[in-house]
């Protein structure tokens, strides 16, 4: 029991919340979140995926229950802790969130300067990254300038270019062609084998396939079903690989 | 034509954050125009505290003694038995009468030429004197009473006491400068607050991502900061030399009247200084009203 909680990553426990006075979006949702695990978050459009998603990048609090992060209170912590934890994130949001005046460089390169990372040493890293997701013709374009699966890409470099801890994905291949989703699932799978946790929202069943070892954590007008237990213990460990796999 | 002194910010990688413009716009001109008027107000406000000081300390010790006699020997005879009581007196530190030239030259503008003198209207011989400290009420007393033995139509008179409504006018003017420079101040930082308020709404955005890409509260604050620290700066450095402009200016007009109690009020190089430094601690107060607009906006966001 100790060694689990010493292992989560995160953990909900009868969570609920609620926009204002209406009902809630989200009800009783409990959960445990391994390193190193890959999780789809399906449920069909209005079953409370974003809600349940910006609950787990800290930009909502719950209306009740209990949510611990990296072995800590989330609900308690202090405004002036948020920052430190949201930098072990990675976001990709479902509407991007580009800054519309930044270049696509200059957006992927933003969680290194928050995080004080020097100009000369972000270069390589972001124009990298870049190329990864495709790219490097269009790195000094404006989010205005890209189109919608280009601007996709560019919020997917901008949320692991600091190798996070944990990976949140919103619908993150919903703007690209097929052979570019599958691309940006290896790069996914990639990092989750360097050791990141993985949390994909997606209502789209046949990416669930691409990945055969993800758990599945489905919502359904604000519940979460969890018929086999598998969120409540930890999967089988993964086989780890070195960071070059992100580079091929 | 619209006309914008953002060309002249110094580019910062986080600065950049924020869009060109959106959080100057007119923001230096208003700084260079409350600067200005800062400098203007400050410097009036130094020359009236010179002034004030200045007379003070030559009417301090200073008193007139006026013989009041109509027969012109007895005046004479009386003022130079007053110059020699008081040269004689401890605490007296000079004595002198005042020639009837200067007397002539005195009343000339009221009563013309010729106005004094065996023919024409009797003038009161003047003595002036200096003491050491001031005129108190008790050594004018003192000196009366010694006077009056010597001199029995002598009138003692501190100098002081004759400038008092005009001292008095001056320090209102001292204080209601003192009072704009205050007002000035408090009108910056309100339009300093308007502004980033306007910018903060206007980049709410761009702050919640920053935000959520794990941007402290103090990095973003540091953004608005610098980027109202350059508005604040070229504004300040425009509006010093407005300001500066308009006061040589003034004191040139000033100095040509030529008037004793107006020329004492002249600018020293520490007042020099001080204004100087006006435009720094607009940029201190701009700053600082960014920083604390930003942090209170910022901790009502998760």
């Amino acid at each position: 029991m100790t060694s689990t909680a010493i292992r989560e990553i995160v953990q909900f426990d009868n969570v609920g919340l609620r926009y204002g006075t209406d009902r809630e979006v989200l009800s009783d949702v409990s959960f445990t979140l391994f390193p190193g695990s890959f999780y789809f978050l399906t449920g069909a459009s209005g079953a409370g995926k974003t809600s349940l998603l910006k609950l787990l990048y800290l930009a909502q609090r719950p209306s009740r229950g209990m949510i611990r992060m990296f072995g800590t209170d989330a609900i308690t912590l202090p405004r002036d802790r948020l920052p430190g934890f949201r930098r072990r994130f990675g976001v990709v949001f479902q509407d991007f969130r580009l800054v519309a005046h930044l270049s696509a460089f200059d957006n992927v390169a933003l969680p290194l300067r928050v995080a004080g990372v020097a100009e000369r040493d972000l270069a390589k890293p972001v124009a990298d990254m870049l190329e990864w997701v495709g790219l490097t013709e269009r790195m000094h374009a404006q989010p205005a300038q890209l189109s919608g699966g280009e601007q996709q890409r560019v919020a997917i470099a901008r949320a692991v270019i600091h190798r996070p801890e944990m990976l949140i994905a919103d619908e993150p291949t919903g703007n690209v062609d097929p052979e570019m989703a599958i691309k940006l699932l290896r790069l996914f799978e990639a990092l989750n084998r360097l050791g990141t946790t993985v949390v994909v929202a997606t209502h789209d069943v046949h990416l669930l396939k691409k990945v055969p070892e993800s758990l599945i954590m489905r919502l359904d007008k604000g519940r979460l079903s969890d018929p086999t237990g598998a969120l409540r213990y930890p999967p089988r460990p993964r086989p780890r690989t070195s960071s070059s796999e992100l580079e091929d | 034509m619209a006309f914008s002194l953002t060309p002249l910010r110094r580019r910062a990688r986080d600065a950049e954050l924020l869009p060109e413009g959106r959080l100057s716009g007119p923001m230096p001109w208003v700084i260079a125009i409350m600067v200005a008027l800062t400098v203007i107000a400050a410097a009036a406000g130094l020359a009236f505290s010179n002034t004030a000081r200045n007379a003070s300390d030559d009417l301090a010790g200073g008193i007139t003694v006026q013989i009041v006699n109509a027969n012109p020997a007895q005046r004479d005879a009386q003022a130079q038995a007053v110059v020699d009581a008081l040269r004689a007196t401890p605490g007296v530190v000079e004595a002198t009468l005042v020639s009837q030239d200067e007397v002539d030259k005195l009343i000339e503008p009221w009563l013309g030429k010729s106005a004094s003198g065996d023919a024409g209207i009797p003038v009161p011989a003047l003595v002036d004197a200096r003491l050491r400290g001031g005129a108190t009420g008790e050594t004018l007393g003192g000196l009366r009473q010694m006077l009056h033995r010597v001199a029995p139509a002598a009138r003692v008179d501190a100098q002081s006491s004759w400038l008092g409504p005009v001292f008095g006018a001056i320090d209102t003017l001292r204080w209601l400068s003192l009072a704009l420079v205050g007002l000035l101040g408090s009108a910056l930082a309100a339009a300093v607050l308007l502004a980033v308020r306007n910018a903060l709404g206007s980049n709410r955005n761009t702050i919640e991502i920053v935000h959520l890409l794990g941007g402290t509260d103090a990095q973003i604050a540091r953004i608005f900061q610098r980027a109202i620290g350059y508005d604040a700066g070229v504004g300040g450095v425009v509006g010093l030399a407005l300001g500066l402009v308009v006061v040589l200016l003034m004191g040139q007009q000033f100095a040509a009247l030529g008037a004793g109690l107006v020329s004492s009020g002249a600018l020293g190089w520490t007042d020099w200084l001080l204004l100087a430094l006006i435009p720094l601690i607009g940029v201190v107060l701009a700053m600082f009203t960014a920083r604390q607009t930003v942090v209170r906006a910022l901790r009502k966001m998760l």
